[in-house]
């Protein structure tokens, strides 16, 4: 189960899910903070749902403020890298471009791609945090690069 | 937040960097947690916050106690540059940015507002190991500055010949001064010995203590404001280890805070016309004709309360002023004595300068919420130069013995005064606690006459105080390269202390104690607060007793007056006064201000006051309070308010209170 978890971890790693921010996140993870990356992956979905929300509120209406839509962008890339994110944070970016762009077409479709993204990213932390709870505490995946 | 108390060493170099006491703020709880754990993994000791004017309030109650801060730019309460101008002013820590955002021109914009460092999220802990090096840095910097002496000066001499040319030239580049070669030498002696790079080195910051700052005001009111020359000034002083440049850009930040405060004098004046003179005992001090009645000034008051945003304390006096025409009555009359001296000129307020710490007792009666603490700071930005005077006296104490007579006047005379000094501690105290009380609006009565004098004072110290807004929106962007930082400093530092004393004037006899104690609740820096406080006591003390308690508090506050507590606190208090006051205006703080007095007396008055502060919003009903977020925007208000004079209190930053119609 074991190799399961390392697997699995690396498979997130090769298919570009996360990145080596993940990575500083597991070093952070200690006696002292035994589910440190859990938590902090916890929290990041829990304020980015309102992030979300609010991008998509804001690409509703018409015209796109850009500016507006920016800075909530900015805000949610610079969360998402935090956690290693890879995948959204590119996303965040390409939105980011198309919002300096001034594409309300392209922020939009980015949008839906980066929804996309950050909602299969959860869903494969949440499997490899549950397999990690039993897989066991004490068990720390170890990391390949 | 957690907030970490380092009960232990402050410069353990045994140990460094483990243990360097960081403060982190952060908006984005994940980045905070992130960042908050990558700095304990670093064994630093790290209190963190979401909030930038939480940091500030801790900045400001645990100065001694926190190393260095890390901010993000981004951040909805608190533009991160302006946090960061605020703490290179008032406490002088180093500042280290951080942003998602790698774009130079904010990095570039991060070096000019006085950042030691900027870094890029996701920020890695290797980069967060050597975060200390600032901390050291500075702290060289300092000890350099402090151990200046005739015969380093006459080593760096030699050197600082060699380099008179370079040092120019990068005092240029730093945007500081252009310097005479001696003052160069000057420079060089501060960093002479890491000449290597000169262009890099920053000269010490010259911190503006009450003591330095009351020499200053001493002197340039010996010569005269007129012909207050920089080097005569410095030779009046006679501080070792001061030079003429910091002289002069402090002597920059002085005419500017006059200038700030006459005009705002003006406008109060201006205001005060639009709303009518009430009350016999006001129109005895004279300048308070403009008070009036609360409730007229309800809706002009809203502009005034603009006009006087800074002041909030004012308005709140204003506000006090007209209905509290009765307690201005039972003011005693040596309390309206006083006023006299005040409304006389600013100068007297020199005189004032022994004023007691009573204002710092004022804020205890107060009872304004906590937000007064916040208001005190404004009101202590906003303090007149006279008040300045005050402050320069060591401490609220003398405040308080003046402030309870010129509060008095305040009171009477210059209702104006009092609104600003109350504003501004509201809107300091505001930011601190979010308590409903915010008389920054009420205040919206002031006199325009005793506002010069007394909101000389504490416009001047506001404007000190808010350097957040004020100096970071004025050139002091520039200065702050250079080393306004500590004109800043202390101008902040001054001017709040200052405010401290008008507000104790203000016949806020209510007991600094008790705002103090608040502020130490709240954690709003000292001497601002205190400052802010006292009026916004007494303030408050007017709304509420209207009369009838007015007298108590003015009992009250003399008697607190020995007992005024640190600045801090103090302010705290009158903020929470304020905060009370205004709840007590509006719902007949005649009960409550009664029992603020008392509660005043009790050192866990504080609390109390809190509590009732609190409660008074509901008492009055009419209060909305409003947080000032900082100083900032205290500042920024006030300068709104000089700006637009009808600028509804909504403008300003601070929360808007309803004082209007429910008054």
């Amino acid at each position: 189960m074991q190799r399961q978890l390392a697997n699995m971890r690396q498979s997130l790693f090769d298919q570009g899910y996360l990145d080596e921010q993940f990575i500083q996140l597991e070093e952070l993870q200690d006696d002292a903070n035994p589910n440190f990356v859990e938590e902090v992956v916890t929290l990041y979905y829990r304020d980015s749902a309102r992030l979300v929300q609010n991008i998509e509120q804001a690409l509703e209406k018409n015209p796109l403020d850009f500016n507006k839509l920016d800075g909530i962008m900015h805000q949610f890339k610079g969360r998402s890298s935090s956690i290693g994110a890879k995948k959204v944070k590119i996303e965040c970016t390409q939105f980011r471009e198309y919002c300096r762009s001034g594409s309300a077409e392209g922020c939009k479709r980015t949008f839906q791609q980066l929804k996309k993204e950050y909602a299969t990213l959860r869903k494969k932390l949440e499997a490899y945090f549950q397999l990690a709870r039993q897989v066991g505490p004490v068990e720390k995946a170890c990391r390949s690069k | 937040m957690t907030v970490e108390k380092i009960t232990g060493d402050n410069e353990n170099l045994d140990n460094f960097p483990v243990g360097l006491r960081v403060l982190a703020v952060d908006d984005d709880p994940t980045c905070l947690m992130l960042l908050d754990t990558l700095l304990k993994k670093c064994q630093y000791h790290v209190t963190s916050t979401s909030h930038a004017r939480v940091a500030l309030k801790m900045l400001r109650e645990n100065k001694d106690r926190l190393d260095l801060v890390i901010s993000d730019v981004h951040m909805p309460d608190m533009d991160g540059f302006k946090l960061l101008e605020l703490v290179g002013l008032e406490m002088d820590l180093p500042v280290i940015m951080l942003s998602a955002n790698s774009d130079p021109k904010l990095v570039m914009k991060g070096v000019t507002h006085g950042a030691c460092d900027y870094l890029v999220k996701p920020v890695r802990i290797e980069e967060l190991r050597n975060i200390w090096q600032h901390v050291i840095r500075r702290k060289k910097f300092d000890s350099k500055n402090q151990n200046k002496s005739a015969d380093q000066l006459n080593s760096n001499r030699t050197s600082g010949e060699g380099q008179g040319n370079q040092m120019t030239s990068n005092a240029d580049q730093n945007g500081k001064f252009n310097r005479k070669r001696k003052d160069e030498e000057d420079e060089n002696e501060d960093n002479g010995n890491e000449s290597e790079d000169p262009a890099t080195q920053k000269k010490p910051r010259v911190v503006w203590s009450i003591e330095l700052h009351r020499k200053f005001v001493a002197a340039v009111n010996q010569l005269g404001i007129e012909k207050a020359v920089p080097k005569r000034i410095l030779d009046l002083m006679n501080v070792e280890g001061l030079t003429r440049e910091n002289v002069a850009s402090h002597l920059q930040k002085y005419r500017l805070y006059l200038k700030r405060i006459s005009s705002v004098a003006t406008q109060q004046a201006n205001m005060v016309a639009a709303f009518g003179v009430k009350d016999s005992p006001f129109m005895r001090i004279g300048p308070f004709e403009g008070l009036g009645d609360f409730r007229s000034l309800a809706g002009p008051g809203r502009l005034a309360n603009a006009a006087l945003s800074p002041y909030t304390t004012g308005g709140m006096l204003g506000r006090l002023n007209s209905p509290a025409n009765v307690n201005l009555q039972n003011l005693t009359p040596s309390a309206l004595i006083q006023p006299q001296n005040l409304s006389d000129s600013i100068n007297p307020l020199g005189k004032m300068h022994p004023v007691p710490p009573s204002a710092n007792q004022n804020p205890s009666l107060f009872q304004g919420s906590p937000s007064s603490l916040e208001l005190d700071q404004l009101q202590q930005n906003k303090c007149a130069t006279g008040i300045v005077n005050f402050n320069a006296v060591d401490n609220s104490r003398m405040q308080t013995a003046r402030t309870i007579s010129s509060s008095d006047s305040m009171v009477t005379g210059a209702p104006g005064n009092n609104p600003m000094m109350l504003r501004g501690n509201y809107q300091q105290s505001l930011s601190g606690g979010g308590f409903p009380n915010q008389p920054s609006h009420n205040t919206v009565s002031f006199n325009p006459d005793s506002f010069n004098l007394l909101n000389g004072g504490i416009i001047q110290s506001s404007q000190m105080q808010q350097p957040n807004s004020l100096l970071s929106t004025e050139p002091l962007h520039s200065q702050r390269a250079t080393n306004s930082t500590q004109e800043n400093n202390f101008s902040n530092g001054f001017y709040l202390q200052n405010n401290p004393i008008f507000i104790s004037s203000t016949s806020m006899a209510l007991p600094l104690d008790d705002s103090r104690d608040m502020q130490c609740q709240e954690g709003l820096v000292g001497d601002i607060q205190n400052i802010t406080q006292t009026p916004s006591q007494s303030w408050g003390e007017q709304g509420q007793s209207y009369g009838q308690n007015s007298e108590l508090t003015f009992s009250s506050l003399n008697a607190h007056a020995p007992s005024s507590q640190s600045l801090d606190q103090g302010s705290g208090i009158l903020n929470e006064k304020m905060g009370n006051f205004v709840n007590g205006r509006l719902g007949g703080g005649a009960s409550t201000l009664m029992q603020q007095n008392e509660n005043e007396a009790t050192e866990s008055r504080a609390r109390s006051n809190e509590n009732f502060l609190l409660e008074q919003p509901k008492v009055t009903g009419g209060f909305v309070p409003r947080t000032y977020d900082s100083l900032d925007d205290m500042m920024n208000a006030m300068i709104k308010r000089e700006q637009d004079e009808t600028i509804p209190n909504c403008d300003f930053g601070f929360d808007d209170y309803s004082f209007g119609p429910s008054i």
